[in-house]
């Protein structure tokens, strides 16, 4: 008896070798604070619940395109203020209620509501109405045309959520998505299982647990010893060679929405002197931080505008390193002795060893920066918000975000009203040739303006086993998404 | 002269020099980068290589002693210097309230573990060197208080205090006219020991970012820096490791060494 079983032991676990796997580990950096991204700002909700629990009208794909999502078409009217949206049929939330147009009314009118929470509200702004025409047909209404906006119901902020299960968002998501919401150990993971009655093709995951290390060295050592199958944002790029040499892995290294900037604040004297500026933006020489602070991972940028998207203007001749013409350019404001500035840096390295390369760069005109390190909470206070800062290294990772130099209250403080006049007219126009003028019109004024120092795009690297396909390199949204992701045989 | 004093002196010394000689040289500027020159290891031009910025190990570990040994210096001075008069005050005022006032205040610094403390305190004034001595300082203040107060009590009962109050000596007099000459030595041998843990402490406060900033050199940080490169470039973090560790090695034998030498008594037992 005891022989058959060990026997059948035997065979059940060559059965399960021989089988491809069905569960997967993902690690990313940050735990989410809370569950709901139509609610909360922090990046890491979208990471585990984009695309994976939630769904909006329309979706992302891993290049970066728009596609349709549970909106599978939509009408555009002759004057361009009304989109037509047609939902999918038989579309159900993972509480058995049925996804229809009240959902979407619901979803859009809690987005753009006077006491909404949502972080993104600037993308349901010219939202004027928004009609239920039958379960399947959604009108809405703008207050002007825009082309943008089935890009902006993409987004993380713009999903569709159920009135019976909003109470509880937070702590218990329940979406449309391909993969149904089953535990939070807060602190540790955070589990989901395969929705058998997904509207979509089936994911090849049975389930997915979400773990979260912060810690660079943690981080490395959870991957090197297997605990986790991929991680997405890994901390420590001086740490890839040594995976790529390892043929248990794969490093894809993909871009990011992040335009890595040294913020400035430029309301705060002397920074609201353009030569000022342009003095700092001289000073820096960008490959010895990318070289320097991520291990030569990053494209340099001149503007605040991601270089993969077709209409990025090269402006680095704008801004090119020349510490002599800088401190002639100090001289000239009146500040041939140079002055003492602050430099508050959030935790990640590309800040803090990027803010340690900038003050030793801009200690060579005569600038003196003095460095404080921030926990994300005390940046959000000190620079963001209450706007005390002089310089900060921050990656502003959301896509097309070129829009927060329209907002003089933005923690730039940057005011000029001939962009604020350039964003709107953007807004109106819907031809695409006339939107790239627009927006390199854009790109130029600010990197002509010396608004902030602009750095590098953040590159984002993924570490997977090397079985692992259908991860996406590049994330044109913060996301990981597992709809497509499969264990090879 | 024992072995472990002599070693002692010898670590702490070559340390001390180090961080003197800073002062007026060393080998590279470690506030100018050199990134296409990272981590490289140890080679002739660079003694005991380059970290992360391409700057030179060995000029971050010479302009590193300075913060150290002064961080740790002006703790241990803060703690001498309230430390020792309280705990001479409450000897003197032995059993009144004074002493107890002195004596629980102290009992109350000492039941919190020192670095929690320091940790709060940077966290709520900054990060910062002078923060740091601060947290540190105020910790060696009840050690000295009731080092104090304890070797001062025995001879508030020796017949030269008794001589000198029959004469009509005012008791703050005694205090400093006798009984502080006798306790010296205990204070010495006290300090060292408490210099070297001053060391620990700078060193564990700026590995988590709350001792002296950038651009300022401080050990710890070296060591947190080097943490994601131990596997790439392991000297990184061995440099920096193995001096804390010469360092408070030689500060605990010295302090060791010098206890032996000023105690006859147990220099009689060990011998």
């Amino acid at each position: 008896m005891k022989h058959t079983i060990f026997t059948a032991s035997v065979c059940a676990l060559f059965a399960s070798i021989a089988a491809a796997q069905t569960d997967i580990t993902v690690a990313i950096q940050l735990e989410p604070p809370n569950l709901d991204p139509t609610g909360g700002a922090a990046q890491a909700i979208d990471s585990v619940l984009y695309s994976n629990i939630f769904e909006g009208l329309t979706r992302f794909e891993g290049d970066g395109s728009v596609v349709p999502g549970l909106a599978q078409s939509w009408v555009i009217s002759e004057d361009g203020t009304v989109y037509t949206f047609t939902l999918r049929e038989g579309v159900t939330f993972h509480d058995g209620t049925t996804m229809d147009a009240d959902d979407v009314k619901f979803s859009l009118d809690r987005a753009r509501a006077e006491d909404s929470t949502n972080a993104q509200k600037g993308l349901f702004a010219d939202i004027t109405d928004v009609t239920v025409v039958d379960p399947l047909t959604v009108e809405v209404k703008l207050d002007g045309p825009n082309g943008n906006f089935p890009f902006n119901m993409a987004w993380g902020d713009a999903v569709i959520v159920a009135p019976e299960s909003i109470e509880n968002i937070a702590s218990n998501p329940v979406g449309t998505g391909a993969f149904v919401f089953s535990d939070w150990v807060q602190g540790d993971r955070l589990e989901m299982t395969r929705n058998e009655n997904y509207w979509g093709e089936a994911p090849a995951l049975e389930s997915a647990t979400f773990r979260f290390i912060s810690d660079a060295t943690a981080a490395f050592a959870a991957v090197m010893a297997e605990d986790v199958d991929v991680f997405v944002g890994f901390p420590a790029p001086e740490n890839l060679p040594q995976f790529e040499a390892d043929p248990r892995f794969q490093v894809l290294v993909g871009n990011t929405e992040g335009e890595t900037i040294l913020s400035t604040n430029n309301k705060m004297p002397p920074f609201d002197n353009v030569l000022v500026r342009q003095a700092v933006a001289l000073a820096i020489d960008r490959q010895a931080i990318i070289d320097g602070a991520m291990f030569g991972l990053g494209t340099p940028i001149g503007t605040h505008f991601a270089p993969h998207n077709p209409d990025y203007v090269d402006l680095l001749t704008n801004s090119p390193y020349d510490p002599e013409r800088a401190k002639a350019l100090l001289a000239e404001a009146g500040f041939a002795d140079g002055f003492t500035t602050t430099l508050k840096l959030p935790p990640p390295s590309y800040a803090r060893r990027g803010g340690e390369i900038i003050a030793s760069q801009l200690r060579e005109i005569g600038i003196s920066a003095e460095i404080t390190n921030l926990e994300w909470a005390q940046w959000l206070e000190e620079v963001f918000k209450a706007k005390d800062y002089g310089l900060s290294i921050v990656s502003h990772t959301e896509p097309m975000d070129i829009g927060i130099y329209a907002n003089p209250d933005y923690y730039f403080q940057y005011d000029n009203p001939e962009f604020q006049a350039l964003m709107e007219e953007l807004n109106k126009t819907t031809d695409p040739a006339a939107r790239s003028a627009l927006l390199a019109q854009a790109q130029t004024i600010i990197s002509e303006d010396y608004v902030n120092g602009y750095l590098f795009e953040l590159a984002v690297a993924t570490v997977a086993k090397a079985d692992i396909q259908g991860l996406w390199v590049n994330q044109p949204t913060a996301a990981v998404d597992l709809t497509g992701v499969s264990w090879g045989e | 002269m024992n072995k472990s004093f002599v070693i002692g002196a010898g670590l702490s010394v070559v340390f001390l020099l180090l961080a003197l000689l800073s002062f007026v040289w060393t080998p590279y500027d470690i506030e100018t980068l050199d990134i296409p020159n990272k981590l490289q290891g140890l080679s002739g031009s660079h003694l005991l290589g380059t970290d992360h910025f391409g700057r030179d190990i060995l000029s971050m570990i010479m302009m590193g002693a300075r913060t150290s040994i002064a961080v740790a210096l002006l703790a241990v001075g803060i703690g001498l210097l309230l430390g020792v008069p309280l705990g001479l005050i409450a000897a003197a005022k032995h059993g009144s309230f004074l002493d107890e006032l002195i004596m629980r205040g102290n009992d109350l610094v000492f039941a919190f573990p020192s670095l929690v403390i320091a940790i709060l305190i940077t966290a709520v004034f900054g990060a910062s060197a002078i923060n740091a001595i601060i947290a540190i300082g105020i910790f060696n203040i009840p050690v000295f208080a009731r080092l104090t107060r304890a070797a001062a009590l025995p001879l508030w009962e020796r017949d030269f205090v008794l001589a000198a109050r029959v004469c009509g000596k005012p008791p703050a007099r005694i205090s400093i006219e006798h009984i502080l000459p006798n306790i010296t030595n205990l204070m010495i041998v006290q300090g060292t020991i408490q210099f070297s843990l001053g060391i620990l402490a700078e060193a564990a406060l700026s590995y988590i970012g709350l001792g002296a900033q950038p651009p300022t050199a401080s050990w710890g940080r070296m060591l947190a820096d080097a943490q994601t490169l131990v596997s790439i470039a392991p000297h990184t973090a061995l440099v920096p490791g193995f001096t804390i560790l010469l360092m408070v090695l030689g500060l605990n034998l010295l302090g060791d060494g010098l206890r032996d030498w000023i105690d006859p008594k147990l220099r009689l037992i060990r011998t």
